[in-house]
């Protein structure tokens, strides 16, 4: 056992035995009125033995350290209704069960071999933390009586999010279809051809790059209230905030990437006798691929940041950034936060439908190639 | 002589930077009469001033009170009444603005850099924490998080957290992905051969790390660190926005987009571009600093 792997198991065992000691309720209920959790802590304690002298040591193998933590958090979550307000005995085995499943991602991974596992223990990983952060948030908010105006439990989140189905479609219509989407295929758009204009003069390009890269760095999101007043609260001017955040990034990739093309290749171009045009199509913007799909994937995330910080300049009553504001004055937060779970689904889901394009677009591009 | 100097001016990038700019003004001007001329025909219908010339047109919309889009030099001189003619510690004075947003931006810059740094340590030297973490912390950047910044404000209002650090630690989440993503990129740039080398020195880990492993991710750290300034100052501005147009740049958006002030929010829009152009600009000028201690050549990895 490694160094990291002794302290997780230690800390398992120890917070197991004072699970089973200290009350587990600051309210009536102990030990024996939630079974499962007592089972938990005692096959914690029991875990212990894998320190024990050599002829009593159990092999445990590392799926045991997994179905312990999954124990854990399904009992410990099963419980807070007969428990009410967690006590110390809760919290340690709550950080048994955590240290449990520490473990078992440690011991699977050292056990792997080194070019590591299949695609599905791959996901394994990442999705096993993401649930186990969402059993601490939900084991600490419950237990410790956090009031749900500063910080609800993800199940009453999820519970707002399928019961107000209808109110988050027609935000993310008003956001997500109308306002990101618009205004990005026209700022990415708009910027594209900018770009190919620029790229016949040299003079504009070392003119126009340099600010260009200035104008990336500002913190363009501050136009979002005069354009609220020149385009008016619907969506025009959300996506006309989005054409301008999204515009400059496009434009210096774009320019980037259509000096990108060898020497060589150009040489090549004009011994076939190739036109500009030609040129362009077959070689320089095939060769600038990458770099506009960069582009294109930053600006997906600004787009959707830029549309939903100017709703809170002025808008019409729906729209996500509308919505997040005006449930946070009252104090609606499980609203909140269901707003805020659409927002990184449409985010995530709108950068991995780019990443795919991309993959397919630029599938001869050595970083796609690898893998 | 002159000669040389005209060269070097044609084949610079001065001439052209400045001739982009002085045909943006030029547009600026175009549009600032464009857009102001309706408001400004109706004053004359209204005082039944059928005689004007196309100069007085001009030179009106240009210092109107409240135009659509404000002529430059009311912005800069609004500018220039708000910063050296205010004293530094009125309500009025940009200055002060400028400081408040700053103060919370450099602290949640300091506070998400730092903890970014020491995510990626602790990505680098456990595999489990890297195959749990990471792919989280490269999604995570694809979500809007910005979204939450209001909710954040407001609870920790509600909790009697209030002021400079809730700001600031809007600023330090969003300054802190850049960071690992970067610096985890940077602690694993050492090539295999270096690291070999290590090996047959008998270097502990700890050694491998400060000899090796941290110079080599210097460069990336500074690359990073650019992008983590410029988004932790927007994560301020945006910051002040649900607190109640109290105090700071975002604040004066707010209260200028509220009352229609629209000199105020270009003058507020401008110290804000101001602000990040100075703190790339160090963080940029640290970079070449410390490069330069560290005896790299002026192009390193990772720019």
């Amino acid at each position: 056992m490694t160094r990291v792997q002794t302290a997780l198991a230690i800390v398992l065992g120890a917070g197991s035995l004072l699970g089973l000691v200290l009350p587990v309720s600051t309210g009536e209920a102990s030990l024996p009125d939630v079974p499962a959790v007592a089972a938990f802590a005692v096959l914690g304690v029991l875990s212990l033995s894998r320190f024990g002298a050599a002829r009593f040591r159990f092999a445990l193998p590392y799926w045991v350290d997994g179905g312990l933590s999954v124990l854990g958090a399904v009992s410990l979550l099963a419980a807070l209704p007969e428990i009410g307000r967690a006590g110390a005995g809760y919290w340690l085995l709550l950080v048994a069960a955590w240290a449990a499943a520490w473990l078992f991602v440690e011991r699977m991974i050292a056990a792997e071999p080194a070019r590591g596992g299949g695609r599905l223990r791959r996901l394994l990983v990442p999705v096993y933390f993401g649930v186990w952060i969402l059993v601490l948030w939900e084991a600490v908010v419950r237990g410790a009586g956090v009031p749900s105006v500063l910080l609800p439990p993800p199940s009453a989140v999820g519970v707002r999010l399928a019961a107000s189905t209808g109110i988050l479609w027609a935000d993310f219509q008003q956001t997500f279809l109308k306002a990101v989407l618009i205004g990005y295929a026209l700022g990415c758009g708009s910027a594209f051809l900018a770009a190919i204009a620029i790229d016949r003069s040299p003079f504009l390009q070392r003119g126009l790059l340099p600010l260009g890269n200035f104008v990336s760095a500002l913190p363009i999101i501050g136009v979002a209230p005069i354009l609220v007043m020149w385009f008016g609260f619907d969506w025009p001017s959300k996506a006309a905030v989005v054409v301008v955040m999204t515009f400059f990034p496009m434009l210096v990739n774009t320019v980037a990437g259509l000096a990108a093309a060898g020497a060589m290749e150009r040489d090549l171009m004009r011994t076939y006798a190739a036109g500009y045009w030609q040129t362009l199509l077959k070689l320089r913007l095939p060769a600038a691929a990458p770099f506009i799909f960069n582009a294109l994937k930053i600006n997906s995330t600004l787009a959707l940041i830029g549309a939903i910080v100017a709703e809170f300049f002025g808008t019409p009553i729906v729209g996500m950034g509308f919505r997040i504001s005006t449930e946070v004055g009252r104090m609606n937060i499980d609203m909140v936060w269901a707003e805020i779970a659409v927002a990184a689904v449409a985010g995530s889901t709108f950068y991995s439908v780019v990443t795919l394009v991309e993959r397919a677009a630029t599938f001869w591009h050595p970083s796609v190639r690898s893998g | 002589m002159i000669r040389r100097l005209t060269d070097r001016l044609r084949q610079g990038q001065t001439v052209p930077i400045l001739v982009v700019l002085a045909a943006l003004v030029a547009l600026w001007y175009g549009f600032a009469v464009y857009l102001n001329a309706p408001w400004q025909l109706d004053v004359y219908a209204k005082a039944n001033k059928a005689d004007w010339m196309v100069s007085d047109l001009v030179a009106d919309t240009l210092n109107q009170d409240r135009p659509v889009l404000p002529a430059a030099h009311q912005v800069f001189e609004e500018i220039w009444k708000t910063t050296v003619e205010k004293p530094v510690t009125s309500k009025r004075s940009l200055v002060y603005h400028a400081w408040v947003t700053l103060s919370a931006t450099l602290l949640g810059f300091v506070i998400g850099t730092g903890l970014g740094v020491v995510l990626a340590v602790l990505i680098l030297h456990n595999r489990a924490v890297d195959r749990s973490l990471m792919p989280w912390v490269v999604a995570s950047q694809t979500i809007p998080i910005l979204a939450i910044a209001p909710m954040i404000i407001v609870v920790l209002n509600a909790i009697g957290l209030s002021g400079l650090l809730p700001k600031a630690l809007i600023s330090a989440y969003l300054s802190f992905f850049p960071v690992v993503v970067g610096m985890v990129k940077g602690l694993r740039s050492p090539e295999v051969q270096h690291l070999d080398l290590m090996h047959t020195y008998n270097a502990s880990a700890w050694q491998t790390f400060w000899k090796l492993r941290w110079p080599s991710a210097v460069p990336y750290l500074f690359t990073s660190m650019k992008v983590a300034v410029a988004i932790s100052l927007v994560g301020a501005i945006v910051g002040e926005l649900p607190t109640g147009a109290v105090a700071g740049l975002g604040a004066r958006l707010l209260a200028g987009s509220y009352y229609g002030q629209t000199v105020q929010i270009w003058s507020a829009l401008f110290a804000a571009a101001a602000l990040a152009a100075v703190l790339v600009m160090l963080v940029g000028l640290a970079d070449r600093l410390v490069s330069r201690a560290m005896g790299a050549r002026p192009t390193g990895a990772g720019r």
